[in-house]
């Protein structure tokens, strides 16, 4: 009898464990609920294979813009029209892919971008009850979890000279009941705390003027009062308060204006001439180290297991100790990257702009290439994770792979 | 008697229950096409910075509660919404219909078809009404689309020219370049006109671009001024200043490689690119004025449409209605879209173009381009007047 009672007990907690394994966290955001790129224990496919994409959905217009995920809701944003000022968001099914929503505004700000990007190239956000979208026309949108409108706002119109030609790709945050956003440009910069619930701006940073395309990282506090928001740009990094944009401590050594610093354990690593990491205690900032070799180009690091990982404009995905920026080992993927890579349980994937889907089994001294995927499509989004499934848009899809 | 008495009573009672019933049903629907009009009335005039959003989200429950009915009145409220407004309206507008949609019912066909075929309504709220009929009726591009070749709405022009395009492709030589005449007279995005343009002059066909889209091509111009570390974008020199209200062309002043004259710089470039670097010099850091009288026959609401990969200021008869300071950001037709109120008369454009001091290969043109269109981009020449677009359906880009 007891060993029945004890068999019956590790059934259940292992039922529990693989179920929760299966559907472990949402991704809310840019690069995950933690702006970082990680994932715990989803239990993504390693061998990837045309078998393991379990549903293409079709696209209106085009977008850069990365898949998030909540509950089983898949969401993404688009812009089509001429001028591409038609702004979509959509919102799919994670299991089906069925979709369950489809709203589309006009556009108020400038809608010019480089032929490569899209209007739709900042990522979603949501605090699993609203979902936030932003494009590069600077039109911030908040709908409920079905598609109605909650607020509008034309930052595009309020502030016309806050754009830039090429396009504007930084994707907003939110930290408890702020949606940070940062808009920045030769002509006019500055960053905002938006109130989630009324679209009001809680506060109003003005920003060095000069064109940045990286988007904010959060340093979660256990509270929204005790978190912090850090918005680079070419200056260096400021870290300032989600709820009144108050100025907490600046790093002043300059920084990139593409790839967004991340933060792991404490430690912030910023592209920085290479990586530079610091440490903060939540009141000022202090240098750690710097790695000149560690040069991410349009992705952002990510941290996982110790290692700091870069891929560089030739597609080499590099491994620092983060302990004190020493690389570690080397990779060559097939480049160019612009979407940021992912990891999940050890593996790490990488989209390249052909489409290649690369997964890279992270180890101590060495990553190894497990498998690769030609999706056949254009992929210039950083993926997200949810459900179960690795999801990745195209112009023309949103794709969920998952093992079959 | 006790009979008689209850005939009475009853025939009381009835009588009051019909005029309660007379009364109040049309108090209900006033009562309830009052809300529908206030709430519509309340999406229409969202505001910018989010204010009032909690009343919104109000009506959009009441817009919702009442359904289809609701419909029409959405769509009439485009006509004088905010840009704001618009998308507040347009996502009623959705929600219902998935909500109709949902319930297996139909969208009400004759009424939006109605809406779509009154051109004086928004251009914005006729395309939304055809998308959504478009869902249940896929007929309704070829019963409706070849008589919007001129419309006030650019999607539905273009949708005209692709049609007509389709029809060339197949259609015999002759026919063909009838059929791109037609298409050309009412494209308005340079993809299709450019095609086109191409296909009738391949046919021996005269066409000028530069005037289709109403490019100014004749500018006088003065310069160059001192740029250098850029700061002469903020800087007042003495065109500026002179240039404000009238034009003198004799004047000569101080540039910063010694005196500067007016002269006349003529484009010839098919979407009227003026070429400070190509036809004068590439002055490095450096700015130059350049203006040119545009006569209108009437006071009209039109937009300056600019494309530039340098920093500018325009000046509309002396007013400067927008600047902007980024250099070598790429460039584009159209780039900048800025609605002006032109007078009747003469009306002076002076723009403030400057470049400045980089190096690099991509950095190196100084250039701009500019022409007066109406809402729908359609090209406006000087002595033409345009039918006002009450609803214009493109702001400020």
């Amino acid at each position: 009898m007891k060993a029945i009672f004890q068999t019956l007990i590790t059934v259940v907690i292992f039922s529990l464990f693989i179920s929760t394994g299966l559907t472990a966290g949402d991704w809310k955001q840019f690069r995950g609920d933690a702006t970082n790129s990680v994932t715990g224990s989803e239990n993504l496919p390693i061998e990837l294979s045309g078998s393991t994409i379990a549903w293409k959905a079709e696209l209106p217009g085009r977008g850069l813009s990365g898949p998030i995920v909540v509950g089983t809701d898949v969401l993404v944003s688009s812009s089509s029209g001429y001028f591409q000022d038609r702004l979509h968001m959509l919102c799919f099914d994670t299991r089906s892919g069925e979709q369950k929503w489809h709203r589309q505004f006009t556009a108020i700000g400038r809608t010019m971008t480089h032929e490569k990007m899209a209007n739709a190239t900042p990522t979603m956000a949501s605090d699993g009850r609203r979902v936030v979208a932003f494009f590069s026309s600077n039109d911030l949108i908040c709908t409920d979890l079905r598609g109605r409108l909650l607020w509008f706002r034309g930052l595009g119109s309020e502030f016309p000279n806050a754009s830039n030609s090429l396009g504007m790709s930084s994707s907003p945050v939110i930290v408890g009941s702020t949606v940070v956003v940062q808009v920045e440009s030769d002509a006019e910069a500055f960053a905002c705390g938006v109130d989630l619930a009324t679209g009001e701006t809680r506060w109003q940073l003005e920003r060095p003027r000069a064109a940045n395309w990286t988007s904010p990282s959060v340093i979660n506090g256990k509270t929204e009062e005790t978190s912090l928001v850090l918005l680079q740009s070419s200056k260096g990094l400021t870290a300032v308060r989600p709820l009144d944009g108050s100025i907490v401590w600046t790093f002043e050594d300059g920084a990139s204006t593409i790839p967004s610093a991340t933060v792991a354990n404490g430690t912030i690593f910023v592209p920085s001439n290479g990586i530079t990491a610091l440490q903060t205690d939540g009141k000022e900032v202090t240098k750690v180290w710097n790695a000149a070799n560690l040069a991410p180009a349009t992705a952002s690091p990510v941290v996982y297991n110790g290692q700091c990982l870069v891929l560089n404009s030739s597609g080499v995905l590099s491994a620092g100790d983060v302990l004190d920026g020493n690389r570690i080992w080397q990779l060559r993927l097939r480049g160019p990257f612009s979407s940021s890579p992912v990891v999940s349980a050890g593996y790490l994937y990488a989209f390249n702009e052909s489409g290649t889907a690369f997964v890279v089994l992270l180890e101590p001294d060495r990553g190894t290439i497990i498998s690769e995927l030609d999706l056949g499509e254009k992929v210039l989004c950083s993926p997200g994770i949810g459900d179960g499934g690795l999801f990745v848009r195209s112009d023309q899809h949103l794709i969920r792979l998952s093992r079959p | 008697m006790m009979n008689k008495r209850f005939d009475r009573r009853r025939q009381q009672v009835f009588a009051a229950l019909l005029f309660s019933l007379l009364v109040a049903v049309p108090v209900q629907a006033r009562d309830f096409r009052d809300a529908v009009d206030d709430a519509v009335r309340s999406l229409a005039t969202a505001r910018a910075g989010g204010k009032g959003s909690r009343e919104n989200q109000q009506a959009v429950i009441t817009l919702a509660t009442a359904g289809e009915k609701s419909l029409l009145p959405l769509l009439n409220g485009f006509e004088n919404a905010t840009p704001e407004g618009v998308n507040w309206l347009r996502n009623t507008f959705e929600q219902i219909a998935d909500q109709v949609r949902g319930s297996q019912k139909q969208l009400p066909a004759a009424e939006l078809e109605d809406f779509i075929l009154n051109v004086n309504h928004s251009s914005q709220a006729r395309r939304l009404a055809y998308e959504s009929l478009l869902l249940q009726d896929p007929g309704l591009r070829k019963r409706l689309i070849p008589a919007m070749l001129m419309d006030a709405g650019s999607e539905f022009r273009r949708d005209a020219v692709s049609m007509l395009l389709e029809q060339a492709e197949d259609a015999s030589a002759d026919a063909a370049v009838s059929l791109y005449r037609r298409a050309f007279s009412g494209a308005v995005h340079e993809d299709q006109v450019s095609k086109i343009a191409e296909r009738l002059r391949a046919a021996g066909e005269d066409v000028s671009i530069s005037q289709h889209f109403g490019f100014v091509t004749t500018w006088n111009v003065v310069g160059p001024f001192d740029n250098r570390e850029e700061k002469g974008f903020a800087q007042v020199f003495a065109p500026e200043e002179e240039l404000q209200n009238s034009a003198e062309f004799g004047m000569e002043y101080t540039g910063m490689n010694g005196p500067v004259k007016w002269q006349v710089l003529q484009s010839e470039d098919d979407y009227g690119i003026v070429d400070i670097a190509g036809q004068l010099e590439n002055y490095k850091g450096s700015l130059m004025y350049l203006t040119s009288s545009w006569d209108s026959p009437v006071g009209q609401s039109l937009q300056v449409r600019l494309g530039t990969p340098n920093a500018w200021k325009l000046w509309v008869n002396g007013k400067l209605v927008f600047e902007r300071e980024e250099y070598h950001r790429s460039t584009r037709m159209d780039q900048y879209i800025v609605p002006v109120e032109l007078n009747a008369g003469p009306n002076l454009l002076v723009v403030k173009l400057c470049q400045n001091e980089q190096t690099q290969d991509w950095a190196q043109k100084y250039q701009f381009q500019l022409r007066i269109s109406d809402a729908a981009g359609a090209g406006v020449l000087p002595g033409q007047a345009v039918a006002q677009n009450v609803y214009a359906e493109e702001d400020s880009r």
